[in-house]
């Protein structure tokens, strides 16, 4: 098997219009959730969400290509060509593969055409609905966009859709299929129709977003994209690349229970599948999937000390989306980069924790970020559905 | 005492989410004993606010902590009772 590396980083998220102010938002603790903007907030009982401000369409596309180009599609282009320019690689397009996680694809989309046709009355919609909405329209304009004509396709599992994508582009690379990936994922939901589905569940928080914390109530929806490009580690060491880390292992599994609630012998499998015959205590943090709910953190607390014993006490446990939101088919993508940061001795926070729970004693790096070195790490995504994705890290040797 | 209409719907929609006879629903029940979980009780909040075109306070985070009783069938008709006058 072929060793992998990431070469490559960029995003749009709510807390940075590209991968350094997103890094330094996180070391800062900053909080990008705010009121929702979108047309008829005044409407849903739900009004705080994490939304990607200032972002300007027309500054990153001409008129032809926007009039194809969904928003979730938009931020997954802009993020792709970040992490081009940062990997400065020349692709073999046939041998490179891109990969995209998503949820909702084009939800404002079919948001926008449906309000259109039902609630205005209007007797036809866009001509470019169906190619905007589709869910592999940002894979697909990735790949067009970069010129690569390798597998290329989206990969939809929820919360864990981007540890999904991200996952199969290290195995397609450590198996030999392609020489190299761009994966990630891309989610923008927080239209009315996005988030009135969502408050239906009742596990959206009014309040804000407080993983571990006692007064939690809920989960707070974040919007945004992160791509990674990744390479065989021999290739990007022969061509001098900046090495951000190696993926060392990826762990999937299904709870097989129950539609939405977490199962904690799933969150366990699938952290011992990612570690693979890598000792736990090499682990210095895990970017948790910490959604803030009440029962994601508690069993994933519990997950994670079945899985590390007495270690658990001796490592990190943070969870961003107290920062960015739940960016949930693009959630895994953008913690990838807090996984770095940690890796290149910056731990990111967890902000918004006032009381810590006692079902959650773990070091959850409340308030501040803490600078460390960190050797390994993991980032879990526990997906509605019961699937869980977990992958593995490790500092660039 | 609970207004007639907020009872008999109340028992409707219960034993409907339950699949009983609306007979087989007593007031003193709960969610547990009408075998109700987390997820019927989310599809009965939503049945409760349809039928009587009221807004229910109910995070299922924290659902100790609503003002939407659920202890009892009786005390969530109390609830639906003192939300419709509130909302009506």
């Amino acid at each position: 098997m072929r060793r992998v590396v990431i070469t490559g980083r960029g995003t749009v998220n709510p807390l940075g219009a590209d991968v350094p102010s997103t890094l330094a938002a996180m070391a800062d603790g900053t909080c990008a959730i705010g009121t929702l903007t979108c047309q008829d907030a005044d409407r849903l009982s739900i009004q705080i969400g994490a939304e990607v401000r200032g972002f300007e369409p027309a500054a990153h596309f001409d008129k032809p290509q926007l009039g194809l180009l969904d928003r979730f599609a938009q931020f997954a282009l802009v993020a792709a060509r970040e992490a081009m320019t940062d990997a400065a690689i020349t692709l073999t397009p046939d041998r490179t593969a891109v990969i995209m996680g998503t949820s909702g694809g084009g939800f404002g989309t079919q948001n926008d055409a449906y309000r259109a046709v039902f609630q205005d009355g209007k007797s036809r919609v866009h001509p470019f609905t169906v190619p905007r909405l589709m869910a592999n329209a940002a894979a697909s304009h990735i790949s067009m966009g970069i010129g690569v004509t390798g597998p290329t396709y989206t990969v939809s599992t929820a919360c864990a859709s981007s540890n999904h994508a991200i996952g199969q582009a290290y195995q397609m690379i450590a198996s030999g299929m392609v020489e190299a990936a761009l994966a990630g994922g891309a989610e923008a939901m927080l239209s009315f129709g996005g988030i009135k589905a969502w408050e239906g569940l009742r596990v959206l928080s009014p309040t804000g977003c407080r993983p571990f914390c006692s007064t939690r109530d809920g989960m707070v929806q974040g919007e945004g994209a992160a791509v990674f490009v990744l390479e065989d580690r021999d290739a990007a060491l022969a061509r001098g690349a900046t090495v951000y880390a190696e993926i060392t292992g990826f762990g999937m599994t299904s709870d097989a229970r129950d539609i939405v609630m977490p199962s904690q012998h799933g969150a366990e499998a699938a952290m011992r599948r990612a570690l693979g015959n890598t000792a736990p205590q090499s682990v210095g943090y895990i970017n948790a999937h910490g959604t803030g709910t009440r029962a994601n953190d508690q069993i994933e607390v519990a997950a994670i000390r079945a899985v590390f014993g007495d270690h658990a006490d001796h490592l990190l446990v943070s969870s961003t989306k107290s920062m960015h939101g739940h960016l949930i088919g693009a959630a895994g993508a953008v913690e990838l980069l807090g996984c770095l940061m940690a890796l290149d001795g910056t731990v990111p926070p967890t902000v918004g924790v006032a009381d810590q729970d006692a079902a959650c004693d773990l070091d959850v790096v409340a308030g501040s970020a803490r600078a460390t070195q960190i050797d390994m790490v993991l980032s879990n995504a526990f997906a509605f559905g019961g699937l869980n994705a977990v992958l593995a890290l490790a500092r660039p040797t | 005492m609970a207004n007639v209409d907020t009872t008999k719907t109340m028992i409707a929609i219960l034993a409907e989410q339950a699949v009983l006879e609306p007979t087989d629903v007593a007031l003193t029940d709960t969610l547990d004993a009408l075998g109700i979980d987390s997820m019927g009780l989310v599809e009965v909040i939503f049945s409760i606010e349809e039928a009587f075109e009221i807004s229910v306070p109910f995070n299922a985070n924290a659902p100790e902590d609503s003002p939407f009783d659920i202890s009892t069938v009786a005390t969530m008709i109390a609830a639906v009772d003192q939300l419709r006058r509130a909302q009506g």
